[in-house]
């Protein structure tokens, strides 16, 4: 089989996994729509201002968009930071990514006030500022001869995403207590309908991220063998670097704006898919985009339901899910450390 | 020998930073490797070798002096054609590396067509060759991590055949390698030379390798070159015991007719003190 053939039917199996989820949170909700009514609005014959329409177009379509495009991103830029540090703990909620991002979108909400596609701009300009400097500040501090070792990468990572924390704490503890109601509900990462131009600018945001990640692919392979081989077999390696590492701040950026930090999909996902498909990133990074939207659209179907009506934030399921994958690949996996 | 591959004038460069760190530089160093050529590297620690191996593979740009390639100077070569000429195999892999045999070995493939997504067949039919030449074809399929030192050694000399090229550049290529296999390598090697024309740099501490399979040596030594000629020119008791700071012996052997350097170990200090005598 040729290894097109295989990507093929690799991103075939996961767009069947993608559409069972997709029609499962389509279905499923505290609306308590029965299937024939969900259906009636997908082919166009509910009535126009009819509550199943509403809850079906309005709130759960776009929902499952968001969650969708945000798990995908997230689990590629988890694919990107573990080939750029070739550390396969690296994910943008360990290395601090997430909370620089978020304090650049917290200092947007408070410093501005729109809701229009300008604001949006505004929200993911301020963001990708943040994770661009955590992630610059976490490469200068865990950077060793011996490239990024696990110890390292992880205390820096803590030690930036505290300061982030906290900076927002000193942030949030000093403006009107009203305006924080939203805040505190977006930090703890929430997946909610977003209006479709907005949404349209996240899509293009994540195809940009995922294509600047994708594209090196090959190179990223390269990349493994460390920076002098890869110099040595043609890589510039110094330009392939910069590339990954905005590709995948971009996309944290992005999902931070619109969701707020949602932790450890970019650990989970880009994990189970090594262990069946191998360490290609050929392979790993356009299946690590079908699976992540996978989990996260999983993760926020089972968020709206679990104590429906109420919700739980979705970023509380990751983080059930990923403290303990990310205690059992310390304990088992990377127990004698990588280099 | 034929036209000179590689030509360096003059060439020096000087880490930045400290004293300790300027100590791996190298200075007005000139020399030519010709075509089809075998020219064994050696010196003791600190000689400037793993330098000489990140100059002629453009990692690093000369301080002074110039490197050619083929006659045109290294710092016009793309890196991606210059490694269709230069192939480097590395002491080591690093310990986590995720793939399979097969999957590093078609990264030689890379500077061939960089912007494509996917090898070719005919990329796989190269890379399929190269590891039936070096041995682990049946371990295509097997993740490096699996695979023992001297296994892994073959793979990454597998994976710089597959580079094709004019000059492959083998940093201890023997060093994990038990009497066999480094027996099978130095046949490879010759083979490759000798069939193929492929010019070869090796860079080694084991003298007696680098005399066995070399044309010529360049002994290195505080970032110079202390001389540079046949195996018998170059392995000379007294010039090596000034370099190593050891006591050498010199022979032949008999087989092959090629110099053999023995070290002459110093008895252990006596207890409670005293000079190291060393005798011969």
């Amino acid at each position: 089989m040729t290894a097109e053939a295989r990507l093929a039917r690799v991103l075939i199996a996961l767009g069947l996994g993608l559409t069972a989820v997709v029609a499962a949170a389509l279905f499923v909700g505290s609306a308590g729509l029965t299937p024939g009514a969900v259906i009636e609005v997908l082919a166009g014959r509910a009535t126009a201002d009819s509550t199943e329409r509403v809850v079906v177009l309005s709130l759960r379509l776009p929902r499952i968009a968001v969650a969708a495009i945000a798990g995908g991103a997230l689990a590629v830029a988890g694919v990107g930071f573990q080939a750029l540090t070739r550390n396969p703990l690296a994910e943008p909620s360990v290395i601090g990514v997430s909370s620089g991002a978020a304090f650049g979108v917290v200092v947007a909400q408070l410093t501005g006030g729109g809701a229009g596609l300008g604001d949006t701009f505004r929200l993911v300009a301020f963001g990708l500022a943040g994770a661009l400097v955590a992630g610059i500040t976490v490469y200068l501090v865990a950077t060793t001869q011996a490239g990024f070792p696990v110890p390292t990468l992880l205390l820096s990572g803590v030690i930036v995403g505290v300061f982030f924390s906290a900076a927002i704490t000193v942030i949030t503890s000093l403006v009107d207590i009203n305006r924080l109601g939203g805040i505190i509900h977006w930090l703890l990462g929430n997946i909610g309908p977003v209006a479709p131009a907005s949404l349209l600018v996240f899509a293009v945001l994540a195809a940009i991220g995922v294509l600047l990640i994708l594209l090196r692919a090959r190179e990223l392979n390269v990349l493994a063998l460390g920076e002098e081989s890869a110099v040595q077999l043609g890589v510039d390696a110094e330009r392939l670097k910069r590339q990954i590492f905005f590709g995948a701040a971009l996309l944290t950026a992005a999902v931070v704006a619109f969701t707020g930090p949602i932790g450890f999909v970019g650990l989970i996902v880009p994990h189970v898919l090594r262990m069946l498909l191998g360490s290609d990133n050929r392979f790993l990074v356009p299946a690590a985009f079908v699976g992540g939207a996978i989990f996260l659209l999983g993760a926020d179907t089972l968020a709206r339901n679990i104590v429906a009506p109420a919700e739980l934030s979705v970023g509380v399921i990751t983080s059930f899910c990923g403290a303990p994958f990310f205690v059992y690949l310390l304990r088992t996996r990377y127990r004698g450390g990588l280099p | 020998m034929s036209a000179a591959l590689v030509e360096l004038s003059d060439v020096g460069f000087r880490y930045p930073g400290p004293a300790p760190a300027r100590r791996f530089g190298l200075s007005g160093l000139s020399f030519s490797i010709g075509a089809g050529e075998i020219l064994g590297v050696i010196g003791p620690n600190s000689a400037g070798k793993t330098t000489l191996i990140r100059l002629l593979t453009r990692v690093l740009d000369p301080t002074d002096g110039r490197v050619l390639v083929e006659g045109v100077a290294l710092s016009e070569w793309p890196r991606w054609r210059l490694a269709q000429r230069i192939a480097v195999v590395p002491q080591e892999l690093p310990p986590a590396m995720p793939f399979t045999v097969e999957e590093l070995v078609l990264m030689g493939r890379y500077p061939h067509a960089p912007r494509r997504f996917f090898e070719t067949s005919a990329d796989r039919a190269v890379a399929r060759e190269s590891m039936e030449a070096t041995g682990v074809l049946p371990l295509a399929a097997q993740p490096l991590g699996a695979l023992s030192g001297g296994e892994r050694q073959r793979a990454v000399l597998a994976r710089a055949l597959a580079q094709r090229p004019r000059l492959l550049v083998l940093d201890e290529p023997t060093a994990h390698l038990d009497l066999r296999y480094q027996a099978e390598c130095v046949g490879l090697l010759r083979r490759l030379n000798r069939d193929e024309g492929l010019t070869i740099v090796l860079v080694s501490h084991d003298l007696n390798l680098a005399a066995e399979v070399s044309d010529r040596l360049l002994l290195l030594a505080g970032g110079r070159a202390v001389r540079v000629g046949a195996p018998a020119e170059v392995l000379d008791e007294a010039l090596l015991a000034s370099v190593y700071g050891c006591a050498v012996v010199v022979d032949e052997n008999v087989a092959t007719g090629r110099p053999v350097v023995h070290v002459v170990y110093p008895e252990p200090l006596p207890k409670g003190g005293g000079n190291t005598e060393v005798r011969s």
